[in-house]
């Protein structure tokens, strides 16, 4: 819907029509300039005029993203990132929103908004900038921190689990999850044009190295050298085949996924499962989004997009069928309805 | 007295009151009265009083749930005292019989009176058998057991014969009072227009409650209440919450921009949420968030994206919403924050009212942080004060806390409707599509107001946030200079406001011994309290303040022109440490309670009597 109602362009925008005059003030080497330049990509790719894109963040290194995109853009304040980006689309269904935020934001103070967000499946598209630390306050662990990691504030070692974000994602009932990573500029592009046609709160989790607080904590999936077969790229309709001579698949085992070779005990492509993003139940995209080094690669792509009513499209319903129906037209017909009296 | 000799009195005004167990029924019995003495043309007052506990333990004091209502010619207040109160078990006798004025009259539910319920409220003997009544004029009917004959007569089960006994009671209260049987039966049929044979029982029991007290040879005296002498117009009777609801809704389409509610429920400020919930005929965008941070968050959204943005709430939310109050003054965008307020600190009196919210609407917030802050100062005032915080608000472009509280906001009365048209108009600065001189933070010369450029809106890119911006331009800055600038603009706009307010009025002669000063909801008490003085030929004035940031620009002339000030409210003196702030240069004296309930007239007058007496 979204996709079909947010007024286009006339004449077709480039990335320097979304690059803002603000000097960008993260450190060399951060992730989130990746990340920048794909959203400026994509943006002409999407195709909306403008000024009908709404970029919205919290606090922290990733939330100083609005500032450097050319289009409408909130600053607003730690953890409540979604809140206000859900005001701004249920009061105008006609604009582009975009939330930034990193883990601590939207997984910590922010958390309890971020589930309920993706419940009511309001049509926003989350950029969560997963770097399993607090940058912006240099270095204290976050809730996305592995067990055990030695920071600032664990001197000893973390004693928290952390957050699947896909988990709770899709605990959550989210329609749309996406994985990428910011060494991969591609992917990045296409899981972010695929969240703005999707209808609903679209996540994508960004796995984004932090250079100076947490430098490396993805790169043992992120490598690049190493990286066909730690990582399956999912798409839509194909069979899950990985690695760096494609001969490695995912085959519904007994127990779960397995991961297979073919050519090997027999096993051919046809024994491969054939990811579906849209398929409602969501017991494999579980399954997948679980998947973690060393016994699996990690999943990446869009791994769940499933149709689903958004919040603004179902109270966009009740008004017009409200106005329609309803006695009551204006403030004078309510000031007038029910027991009333002339004096 | 025999029958058809009963005495007629005629009095300006009676209080009466409905008390029953949680559940009995009250709450309906005295909203049918008080509609039905509105619609026969009284002025009235009403409050409903009710514990925290949805269904306290049956027949304790605990659960108790009351309703009073104030009929009259000229009505002010809920009253001070009850002239009639009807109990319909023990329970509710204990709790209210220190309302009941002497030589009143007490209604009973003589079929509650079982040792069981007297015990359980917590009285040793029968309240009925024991000396404690003997000032009161006590009429024991068998409400229940009446109650339940006419309803399985009527062919109801067994199971719901008990529920209509208030209608009994009502129909009692309806004789002393010559309410017209014809106008409660109407109101009663559309109230259960949805079940006739409930509808019909319950009218039935109501007749035969009428017929009861006409009968017996208890009722001393019927009362007749003169009609008020009210400003010609259609009238209806109104809730302070559901006030404040249209209030807002006027503003909203008066100024052409859809409302949006963030909201979270909470007492006593739900009813407001709930209100505004069934307006979607009217555009209105209401959304039940997560907690009271979402509630206004999304307003703040909705306020960036053209929304006349309102989020509700009462003290605790309030707490709550702190920071991102701040939020909306940095960004310099519109919103409403309704603040209904309660017993505090932490959760306190959820179900009682207070004023001490004040000083943390005033301050509550990091860093320099002032909104524009108006208090309503009756049920039916809650719609202009509404109406007048969205209006300053979008033309001034910054939060406006609109304070009110239980005692108002759940309270009722007449109500003089209004045509929208005749509201003063309302024009946010909204800038203009590829307007070439738009900058975020360009100000209006007179207001200090900077434009509302809405989202979607072509030409108009640019970003706001909580950090610090730079004059005029917006980018980011941490400039010593344009800090110190930025926050004495944030605070001259707000003082600026002032130019636009009616000036502060003055009740009773301009100058005299004792100026009497309240704000908010207490007007009603001060106001008859201050008339009574007048009465008795005092030098008494009254300023009432609706307007408390900025303040009147009259107000200190006011000040000057009394020899004695004394500030009146429901905390230990907030307001009167403001007023040591802003005008240092007067003697404020305090008279304060901090009860959890409403200022009585008596009270007043005797303290106010006092400060004339001292020298």
């Amino acid at each position: 819907m979204s996709y079909n109602i947010i007024e286009r362009s006339d004449v077709p925008l480039t990335k320097e029509d979304f690059a803002s005059d603000q000097m960008v003030k993260w450190c060399p080497g951060c992730g989130s300039h990746a990340i920048l330049a794909s959203l400026e990509n994509v943006f002409p790719k999407i195709g909306y005029k403008r000024e009908n894109f709404c970029v919205i963040s919290g606090i922290g290194c990733a939330s100083r993203f609005p500032y450097y995109v050319n289009t409408f853009g909130f600053h607003g304040i730690h953890g409540r990132a979604t809140p206000i980006a859900t005001g701004v689309r249920v009061s105008n269904r006609h604009l582009s929103v975009w939330v930034t935020a990193g883990d601590g934001d939207l997984m910590a103070i922010g958390g309890n908004h971020f589930i309920h967000t993706i419940r009511r499946n309001v049509d926003l598209n989350i950029l969560l900038f997963n770097n399993q630390i607090y940058g912006l306050t240099k270095g204290q662990y976050s809730p996305t921190t592995p067990f055990g990691q030695i920071t600032k504030t664990s001197p000893y070692g973390t004693i928290e689990k952390p957050f699947a974000v896909g988990k709770l994602v899709l605990a959550a009932q989210g329609s749309f999850f996406a994985r990428a990573l910011d060494n991969n500029p591609k992917l990045m592009v296409d899981v972010m044009f695929e969240a703005a046609k999707h209808d609903g709160t679209s996540v994508i989790e960004i796995l984004q190295n932090c250079v100076i607080f947490n430098d490396g904590a993805h790169k043992e999936i992120a490598d690049r050298t190493t990286a066909a077969d730690k990582q399956l790229i999912l798409k839509h309709g194909e069979p899950m085949i990985f690695g760096k001579d494609r001969n490695k698949g995912i085959r519904l085992g007994a127990k779960g996924l397995e991961v297979v070779t073919i050519g090997e005990n027999n096993i051919t492509e046809k024994d491969l499962l054939v990811h579906d993003m849209t398929q409602e139940d969501s017991g494999i995209h579980n399954m997948l989004v679980d998947m973690k080094l060393p016994h699996y690669p990690m999943a990446f792509g869009v791994i769940r997009s499933v149709p689903s009513p958004t919040y603004d499209e179902l109270l966009e319903d009740q008004i017009k069928s409200a106005q329609k129906n309803s006695p009551i037209k204006c403030v004078d017909d309510l000031l007038n309805s029910g027991d009333t009296w002339e004096i | 007295m025999t029958k058809g000799k009963i005495e007629v009195i005629e009095k300006d005004s009676v209080v009466v009151k409905f008390a029953g167990d949680c559940g009995d029924g009250m709450q309906l019995s005295g909203t049918l009265f008080s509609d039905t003495s509105a619609m026969s043309g009284n002025d009235l007052s009403t409050f409903p009083d009710y514990p925290a506990e949805i269904r306290a333990p049956h027949n304790t004091v605990a659960g108790v749930s009351g309703y009073q209502v104030h009929i009259g010619k000229e009505i002010h207040t809920i009253g001070d005292k009850c002239d009639v109160l009807v109990a319909m078990n023990p329970a509710s006798l204990k709790a209210n019989l220190h309302v009941v004025k002497m030589g009143g009259t007490i209604i009973v539910d003589v079929d509650t009176f079982v040792p069981k319920a007297f015990e359980k409220a917590g009285c040793n003997v029968n309240p009925l058998e024991d000396a404690s009544l003997s000032s009161y004029n006590v009429i024991k009917a068998p409400i229940s057991s009446a109650a339940k004959q006419i309803a399985l007569d009527n062919g109801l089960e067994l199971r719901d014969a008990d529920r209509s006994k208030n209608m009994y009671a009502l129909g009692m209260v309806a004789f002393i009072f010559d309410r017209d049987l014809t106008l409660l039966s109407n109101q009663i049929a559309a109230k259960f227009k949805k079940n006739v044979k409930i509808s019909d029982v319950n009218i039935a029991v109501l007749k035969a409650g009428y017929i009861y007290a006409e009968s017996i040879e208890a009722v001393e005296s019927r009362f007749h209440i003169p009609t008020a002498k009210l400003e010609k117009g259609r009238y209806r009777n109104i809730s302070g919450n559901i006030a404040t609801a249209w209030g807002l809704l006027a503003a909203s389409e008066r100024s052409g921009r859809p409302l949006f509610l963030g909201s979270y429920p909470i007492t006593p400020a739900t009813d407001i949420l709930v209100e505004l919930a069934k307006h979607k005929s009217l555009n209105a965008r209401v959304m039940q968030c997560e907690d009271e941070i979402a509630g206004i968050c999304s307003s703040i959204g909705a306020s960036y994206a053209g929304s006349m943005a309102v989020t509700s709430t009462s003290g605790p939310g309030l707490s709550l919403k702190s920071e991102a109050i701040g939020l909306a003054v940095m960004t310099e965008l519109p919103v409403v924050i309704v603040d209904v307020q309660r017993g505090g600190p932490s959760t306190g009196l959820p179900t009682k009212s207070e004023q001490a919210d004040l000083l943390q609407v005033l301050y509550g917030r990091n860093g320099a942080c002032p909104c524009i802050v108006v208090a309503a100062t009756s049920p039916s005032d809650c719609f202009e004060s509404a109406y007048m915080a969205a209006k300053l608000s979008m033309e001034h472009m910054t939060p406006t806390i609109l304070m009110t509280d239980g005692y108002i906001g759940q309270g009722s009365e007449l109500f003089r409707i209004p045509k929208v048209a005749d509201m003063p108009s309302i024009t946010p600065p909204i800038a203009e599509k590829n307007d070439p001189n738009y900058k975020p933070y360009r100000r209006d010369d007179k207001t200090l107001a900077r434009k509302w450029a809405i989202p979607g809106t072509q030409g108009l890119e640019h970003r706001v946030g909580g950090l610090e911006k730079s004059d005029v331009f917006g980018a980011v800055s941490t400039d010593p200079n344009n800090h110190e600038k930025m926050v004495y603009f944030r605070n001259e706009k707000v003082q600026r406001v002032a130019d636009y307010l009616p000036n502060q009025e003055v009740i009773g002669d301009e100058s005299g011994d004792l100026l009497v000063v309240s704000w908010g909801g207490t007007k009603g008490q001060t106001y008859v309290a201050v008339k009574e003085l007048q009465k008795q030929g005092k030098k008494v004035s009254l300023a009432h303040f609706k307007y408390i940031m900025p303040l009147p620009k009259n107000t200190a002339d006011i000040f000057a022109k009394f020899k004695k000030i004394v500030v009146c409210e429901l905390n230990d003196g907030q307001f009167a440490d403001y007023l040591r702030i802003v005008y240092p240069k007067f003697v404020y004296h305090k008279y304060n309670k901090i009860k959890g309930i409403p200022f009585t007239t008596v009270e007043l007058v005797n303290a106010f009597n006092q400060y004339l007496k001292e020298e």
